[in-house]
């Protein structure tokens, strides 16, 4: 097993000839660039579901909002890149509770850098927090964007599909967020709290993916590389 | 008797037509219901039971009817409710052949979820005399506009099978909307049907409106007479009984031979993995081509039709079938019933009794066949309580919160309410009957905003108090999503079974989602009858298609569902320890106690006997709290935990429904047993363990659903968003961290007392074996052990790290493909 989420060992785990260290928390860090990488927030899920009519518990923002500051607080990165699909919806702005709208403008404010990537569910994200928006980022030989492209790409980190992957052994199995890599291109897992995931073994990763990804499993403390031979379909 | 002679000419002369003479319990519950009194009506199954209730309401409609004429106005007289569809189908049936034959002119008919909707609306607006339907559709009444209308001349309700109703959350919702009913028509009089009441007073309770603490009203018990004893006998195999599983496959050739004696037997197993199997072992003998057929929950309902209609007919022989054959449905002329399989409790096993001889004056015919030798012990106790007529059942517990909430919303979908009244009107309802104004309210505001202490919600409430001080539901949409989603049985996600190929298309049936995630295609199973290869996945649809292949690659899809009631396990425990019982016991069974004794010990029936033995470089601890698997996993949760602590390094544990075995790397025989079992584990360790099972999660989830919290998904709904939907796990862990008070938080941990974990049935068995530990450290496996012992390999090893599968698979990739 692989201990991740120290930067003080020299990473094992690498990304289009990068060096990257992935984090428990679904966060990616990139050494040589300092940056901190996290995809699809979703924050104000729950209120989203909460205006039409399923009371979701109304804390993912501040869970998710807490768990971004320990990463920034772990990896001490001079910019950090949300990759698309930050903000739940267009109106989720207007509904966050004014101590998670304070905890994220500080949190901006704190960064040298930090840019929105654009997403489907926010295209535009809201001005108010700080910050760069771009469309997409490229950060020494790899490109950022939201949603991967289609086909054979080499050197792309996006989000937007949520992976997850399913192990199965002694009788039980096992499902969690992954990061789904071909050791050429990254798919990153949702970080915000209340996100759902779709298993990698799904079609709509074979689009991407020559051959099914490997995964690098978000366990408690640790992530576990787990080839794409043992990973179990459905989810 | 001067009640008799008030009986009306035509029903005299109805019964005198028959050659019958009319029992004393029906006139009994004509006399309950003149003088207004609610009545719980206790007699066996062919006792004239469902005649008992419903002659005061044929009784009163013939009346009104000889007065006001074949034109009188559409009026709900009486309510039937029944847990199943198919029995008020049934019912309906042998009501209308009474009705028709005195020519009363009631109107009888039947509502359920297969009524179509255009005749559900005509029964909204020309209700039928007598109404037979499912505590759902009272809860879609009361969640309707205009209910207290309906309702509001009703003068009787009848509740059937009402001991398998109350302590389930279904009980909880119909007490809620019998206690609306309460409030509309105070003026009608409740009678409550069953064949086998262990709490007579707590069903007598339950039944009858209650009117503030530390007052219990209850109601009239009225006694059927008892018809002859029941004739049950225990399979003495002439083949070696196993020590464990639960095949029964030693007793086959004997099962078969009384199939052909008989002339048609109902063959009841406990799960539908036993019935596939022992459905497909019958007709591997079946030489002489006896119509023998299959019948359980999860086959296609077509098929399920075929099946009671040949049944009806009498054109089978044999009908291997789950608990879905136990309610009262009288389906043929059965002369024998077969209980493949420890009966698991007194009352279950009387009421598949009562499937066989549906006539009062013949006694009904039983075989027990155990599957292993405890079974043994565990049949002999079945049929002495059932020879004595003592019965067990399901307690009854105070009202889930989770229930309460949907009641809460749905009162506001329908009739607009305010808060005070719908208090004082839930504490009608006996399981709410304690509920405090503080509790109320909580579950008040978690129907409306889900009952956040950080209350951002208020303005996207369900429900909204009106200025009149009246709640509703926010608009009709709302309303019409919360009708969409009543009810409280939460099915595991199903997956069709579907044949692929040239005959593309036909369904099997359902199968749980769970099981089809484990194969892989290629894998074979057993379902329907048949050996199914597993072939696709194709959108909810799992596409099989038949084999030659005999044997099935994943033998089974559920473990035993109902655990051995306490009544049982307490004799259990006497007859493993006094000899006196033994000569009752086959040989077989006697001399495996016998050498028990010799090897290890017998314990006492206050007594726990904790063994330790090493083994194969393991070291064991095996003990035997007869509490049934869920509680003894839980133990075994708990154990280990404990272990740990004590550096003793516990591997895993396997527990069946009498014993749990415990093996690790150290030696166990040193460890304070005393202070091992302590029931202090129910502190601190047991919330440790429930914040992180995947048990409560499950718990929980089903608890958010029957709450309105999160909507059930419907067919088409959860494909398209699949990566954007949401999972109840996430939403219970941050719920956990932010919110741990929260009111579906306690509706979770007060299931789990009872549901999947047992907590409360462990509570008591420690408190029970405090001071009476007894303790043998042997150099080898005990013949009690055994059983247990040989669970291992064929259970799932519990007490792992949910992630060292994640560390055995992530190893090997490191060291072909990850350089560093």
């Amino acid at each position: 097993m692989i201990q991740a989420g120290s930067n003080k060992v020299a990473s094992p785990w690498s990304l289009h000839g990068v060096a990257v260290i992935p984090d428990p928390s679904a966060a990616l860090f990139l050494p040589a660039e300092k940056a901190l990488i996290v995809a699809d927030l979703h924050f104000e899920k729950g209120s989203a579901y909460a205006q039409h009519g399923q009371m979701l518990p109304p804390y993912d923002t501040g869970e998710t909002l807490k768990r971004l500051a320990q990463a920034i607080q772990r990896y001490q990165p001079e910019c950090v890149i949300a990759l698309g699909d930050s903000f739940h919806d267009l109106r989720a702005d207007g509904r966050m509770a004014e101590r998670d709208a304070e905890t994220l403008t500080s949190l901006v404010q704190s960064m040298p850098d930090w840019v929105w990537i654009e997403g489907n569910h926010d295209p535009v994200p809201p001005p108010r927090f700080g910050g760069r928006v771009l469309p997409s980022l490229q950060l020494g030989p790899l490109t950022l964007r939201h949603e991967p492209r289609n086909g054979q790409v080499r050197g792309e980190i996006a989000g937007h599909l949520h992976p997850c992957a399913k192990v199965r052994g002694k009788g039980r199995s096992v499902r969690a967020r992954c990061f789904a890599t071909d050791g050429a291109r990254m798919v990153m897992p949702a970080f915000g709290a209340f996100t759902g995931g779709l298993n990698v073994c799904d079609p709509a990763f074979s689009q991407i993916f020559l051959a099914r990804p490997d995964a690098w499993i978000i366990g408690t403390q640790d992530i576990y590389a787990v080839s794409s031979r043992r990973l179990a379909p459905q989810s | 008797m001067s009640v008799h002679t008030s009986l009306p000419s035509r029903f005299e002369r109805w019964f005198a037509a028959r050659g019958w003479q009319i029992r004393d319990h029906q006139l009994e519950m004509l006399a309950a219901a003149r003088a207004g009194e609610d009545a719980l009506l206790i007699a066996p199954t062919g006792g004239g039971k469902t005649l008992g209730g419903f002659l005061p309401s044929l009784v009163d409609l013939a009346d009104t009817i000889s007065n006001t004429g074949a034109a009188r106005p559409y009026a709900l007289h009486t309510l039937y409710l029944s847990p199943l569809k198919a029995l008020s189908v049934d019912v309906a049936r042998n009501l209308t052949i009474p009705a028709e034959e005195m020519e009363l002119g009631v109107r009888i008919e039947t509502r359920t979820g297969d009524t179509p909707a255009s005749k559900k609306k005509r029964q909204r607006e020309r209700p039928p005399d007598i109404l037979l339907t499912t505590p759902e559709q009272l809860a879609l009444f009361v969640a309707s506009p205009n209910a207290a209308r309906y309702f509001c001349d009703l003068k009787r309700i009848i509740i059937d099978e009402i001991h398998a109703l109350a302590p389930q959350k279904r009980g909880d919702l119909l007490s809620l909307g019998l206690a609306s009913l309460n409030q509309w028509a105070p003026q009608a009089c409740r009678a409550g049907l069953s064949a086998t009441v262990a709490d007579e007073g707590g069903l007598a309770r339950w039944l009858v409106p209650q009117t503030g603490k530390d007052k219990a009203r209850f109601a009239r018990i009225i006694h059927g007479r008892p018809g002859p004893r029941p004739e049950i006998e225990i399979l003495d195999s002439a083949e070696r009984i196993p020590w464990a599983g639960h095949s029964g496959r030693h007793a086959f050739g004997e099962v078969y031979a009384r199939i052909k004696t008989s002339k048609m037997v109902l063959i009841f197993v406990n799960t539908r993995a036993q019935a596939e199997y022992t459905f497909q072992e019958l007709w591997r003998m079946n030489e002489d081509g006896l119509a023998i057929a299959l019948h359980h929950g999860s086959l296609a309902p077509e098929q399920r039709r075929k099946v009671e209609a040949a049944m009806a007919a009498g054109r089978i022989k044999a009908v291997v079938c789950t608990s879905t054959l136990d309610l009262g449905i009288d389906w043929g002329d059965v002369d024998l019933v077969i209980q493949m399989g420890a009966p698991k409790g007194s009352a279950r096993l009387i009421q598949r009794l009562g499937r066989s001889n549906h006539r009062l004056d013949e006694p009904s015919r039983a075989l027990l066949a155990p599957t292993n030798r405890f079974e043994h012990l565990e049949c002999q106790a079945a049929s002495e309580a059932v020879a004595q007529n003592q019965l067990d059942g399901e307690p009854l517990t105070a009202g889930s919160l989770d229930v309460l909430a949907q009641h809460i919303m749905g009162r506001a979908c329908g009739e607009a309410v305010d808060a005070d009244s719908l208090y004082g009107e839930i504490g009608h309802a006996a399981p709410y009957a304690d509920l405090s104004r503080t509790d109320f309210d909580r579950v008040l505001d978690l129907a409306a905003t889900g009952g956040y202490a950080l209350a951002s919600y208020d303005r996207f409430r369900r429900m909204i108090k009106g200025k009149d001080g009246l709640w509703r539901a926010r608009d009709a949409r709302t309303a019409q999503r919360h009708r969409m989603n009543v009810g409280t049985i939460v099915e595991s996600e199903m997956v069709h079974v579907r044949l692929g190929g040239k005959r593309m298309g036909r369904r099997l049936g359902q199968i749980e989602a769970w099981f089809i995630e484990q194969l892989t295609p290629g894998d074979t199973f057993l379902f329907a009858g048949q050996v199914l290869r597993f072939d696709a996945m194709s959108e909810s649809d799992a596409i099989v298609s038949r084999t030659s292949d005999d044997t099935p690659k994943i033998p089974s899809y559920q473990g035993g569902k109902f655990p051995l009631s306490t009544y049982l396990a307490a004799r259990v425990r006497e007859i493993t320890h006094d000899r006196k019982e033994w000569p009752k016991l086959p040989t077989q069974v006697r001399d495996w106690l016998e050498l028990q004794g010799q090897v290890s010990r017998l314990p006492q029936a206050n007594e726990l006997l904790v063994e330790t033995f090493p083994r194969a470089a393991r070291y064991y601890l095996v003990c035997y709290p007869f509490e049934g698997r869920l509680a003894h996993q839980t133990l075994g949760m708990l154990l280990t935990r404990r272990l740990e602590r004590m550096h003793m390094r516990p591997m895993g544990f396997v527990a069946n429904e009498y014993a749990l075995a415990v093996w690790g790397l150290r030696d166990l025989s040193g460890v304070n047993m005393d202070a091992l079992f302590d029931d202090d584990m129910l502190g601190d360790d047991l919330d440790a363990w429930l914040a992180e099972s995947p048990l409560m999660k499950r718990t929980f989830k089903i608890c958010a659903i029957i709450a309105g919290l999160i909507e059930r998904r419907f067919p088409g709904h959860e494909k398209t968003a699949r990566q954007v939907t949401f999972s109840t796990d996430l939403i219970y862990d941050v719920l956990r961290q932010h919110d741990a008070n929260h009111v579906l938080l306690q509706a979770a941990r007060d299931d789990a007392a009872t549901g999947l974990m047992d907590v409360r049935r462990l509570g008591q068995a420690l408190t029970r074996i405090k001071g009476h530990i007894v303790t043998e450290h042997l150099t080898r496996i005990s013949p009690l052990a055994l059983p247990v012992m040989l669970e291992i390999g064929k259970e799932p090893v519990y007490g792992e790290g949910h992630e060292s599968i994640l560390a055995d698979v992530s190893d090997d990739l490191i060291s072909e493909a990850m350089k560093p």
